[in-house]
């Protein structure tokens, strides 16, 4: 009796495998709720808050905080970084991955695991480790004085600790995907006589776009708006070594609430671009690994 | 060269893309961070201890490593279940929502930490419900961890996705036609299938919180013992030019965050071995 009993129930819940393979609609529904109103604390709020902040005081305040001397300045040297930083990554990621993905050397994992170091370091660590190494009272800091190169406190200290804060992003994505690809593409390229870089710029470039842009638009995002790192090597000196984050922070501290989430806003609207781009970067990247 | 390469390949370019990636790499990273470690070597091991054992210190440390586990196991919790939601229901908004996420990447620090604080503090969309009922989140040690559960939110998302996603329906069908009810599936087939890749949710989440400062300074309030975070403390000692403090702060910081690094490697290596004798 109970065997027969068993036998039918396998059967029935065998003929509805969605009912028994997902939860009650009420746990759903409540899940659901639960997940929804996590989001909203903790991402919708905010990102809301800082557009309503930043026009809390009319459009008009809005536009003229943007347009001061000081948010000028910071806006051209936040440019200035990316675009030495992100192209200086770039490469590196590029020549990084190359090596890693396609080539076995002993010592492999030690390098993969050094190229995530500065995910593993605080902010506030990478800029101390410049401003020991370059300040006045650190290893090269005299030598820098004498030939009076600065370092620390100006341009080129911000764009080093950008570049270390940075670096990971493009060879992080790039790695596990030439990995996946394999090398028979640019050994194919190579027996029918291509040159080096010629394989490289027409087949294996084209097979890595879509992971590469998704790389450039992490790394340029968190060049952006990087601030522990750049906080500790600027020292804050307005209109001359003050990026975008940097300034916020000093209208903020100045209560100047309006002017302060006015630029926030520009960099909010960047991080969601940021995320547009990055959800169409996937979406490629995905249909890119599935047809390969 | 010949020692160096194992398998031999006829692909060109290995000597310079490595060699670039090693002067690269030794100039912007290891030979600075090697600096402060000789740095501290010149500090001897009496004040050293004597930097580390402080009182400010200590309490400090304590804040930092309390407040990332209390985040990080917000987000454990409620990072499962919106990974669940995300891969296993259909809802409208599921796409934006799922783009959404990455947002605390994407968002500048500094932008997180004032927006959090304006909607955080006794006079924000929030804050104001929670004053009246005597609890304060911004300049507060709660303040703290709810910028850090910000700042970690995608961590634990983000690792489980692609796990969820793979996991064999086979499986659930498998234990619901034995009888099992569907609280027990999840429980006792689903879970324990997942530890290992939450773990590792876990201990990213956890290992960025550490090392967070941008956040941080707008939302806590800054007061020494109470709630100064480690980071900060290391700024501190930069701006009266206590190098020697900063310095020895920051080596035991990294040791922290190197042993995180190795848990989260086994972690992800566990996570790979188990993945790969479920597929085989």
């Amino acid at each position: 009796m109970q065997e027969e009993q068993r036998v039918s129930d396998g059967r029935v819940v065998v003929g509805a495998p969605r009912g028994a393979t997902t939860e009650p609609w009420p746990v759903r529904g409540l899940l659901i709720v639960v997940a929804m109103l996590f989001v909203g604390l903790f991402l919708i709020a905010p990102l809301a808050a800082v557009f309503v902040q930043a026009f809390s005081e009319g459009v008009r305040v809005y536009w003229g905080s943007l347009h001061t001397p000081d948010t000028r300045a910071a806006i051209k040297l936040t440019l200035l970084t990316v675009v030495i930083a992100v192209p200086a990554n770039l490469v590196f990621g590029v020549a990084a991955s190359w090596a890693v993905a396609k080539f076995e050397f002993i010592g492999k994992s030690l390098l993969t695991t050094l190229i995530d170091l500065p995910f593993a370091v605080s902010p506030v660590i990478s800029g101390l480790i410049y401003v020991i190494f370059f300040g006045i009272h650190g290893y090269l800091g005299p030598w820098l004085a004498r030939h009076d190169i600065q370092v620390v406190f100006a341009v080129p200290g911000i764009v080093l600790a950008t570049v270390f804060v940075t670096f990971p992003f493009v060879a992080r994505e790039l790695i596990p995907l030439m990995q996946a690809q394999g090398t028979e593409e640019e050994e194919a390229a190579l027996s029918l006589g291509a040159g080096g870089w010629q394989t490289f710029f027409r087949v294996t470039l084209p097979n890595i776009k879509w992971g590469l842009l998704y790389g450039v638009i992490l790394c340029n995002a968190r060049a952006m708006g990087e601030f522990g790192a750049v906080s500790v090597i600027s020292g804050h000196i307005r209109g001359l070594t003050n990026t975008m984050p940097l300034h916020v922070e000093i209208l903020y501290n100045e209560y100047n609430f309006a002017g302060a989430f006015a630029v926030a806003s520009l960099l909010t609207v960047l991080a969601l671009v940021t995320l547009v781009l990055k959800s169409f970067a996937e979406w490629k990247f995905k249909a890119g690994l599935k047809s390969t | 060269m010949r020692l160096l390469l194992r398998q031999r390949s006829i692909l060109p370019g290995f000597g310079l893309t490595l060699g670039f990636t090693v002067l690269y790499m030794s100039l912007v990273a290891l030979i600075p961070l090697g600096g402060l470690f000789l740095r501290t070597a010149e500090l001897s091991a009496d004040r050293f201890w004597a930097i580390i054992s402080d009182a400010r210190v200590v309490a400090a440390f304590r804040l930092s490593f309390g407040a990332s586990a209390i985040a990080a196991c917000i987000n454990l919790v409620f990072g499962l279940i919106l990974a669940w939601v995300l891969v296993r229901y259909r809802f409208p908004g599921r796409r934006l929502v799922d783009a959404l996420i990455d947002l605390p990447f994407a968002l500048p620090t500094a932008v997180a930490g004032i927006a959090l604080t304006a909607v955080y503090a006794g006079n924000g969309w929030i804050g104001r419900y929670l004053a009246p009922l005597d609890i304060q989140i911004a300049y507060a040690p709660p303040g703290i961890v709810v910028a850090l559960t910000f700042i970690g939110l995608p961590f634990v998302v983000r690792t489980l996705q692609p796990v969820l996603e793979d996991l064999d329906p086979e499986v659930e069908e498998a234990s619901a036609s034995l009888g099992a009810p569907r609280a027990q599936t999840l429980w006792r087939v689903i879970l324990p299938e997942l530890w290992p890749v939450l773990l590792t949710g876990f201990a990213l989440a956890f290992a960025r919180a550490l090392g967070e400062y941008g956040s941080i300074v707008f939302i806590s309030g800054n007061m020494p013992m109470r709630t100064e975070i480690v980071p900060l403390l290391m700024v501190m000692k930069l701006e009266q030019f206590d190098y020697a403090g900063a310095t020895a702060i920051a080596v035991t910081m990294l040791m922290a965050s190197f042993v995180l690094l190795l848990v989260i490697n086994v972690l992800q290596w566990w996570s790979g071995q188990r993945h790969c004798v479920r597929r085989s």
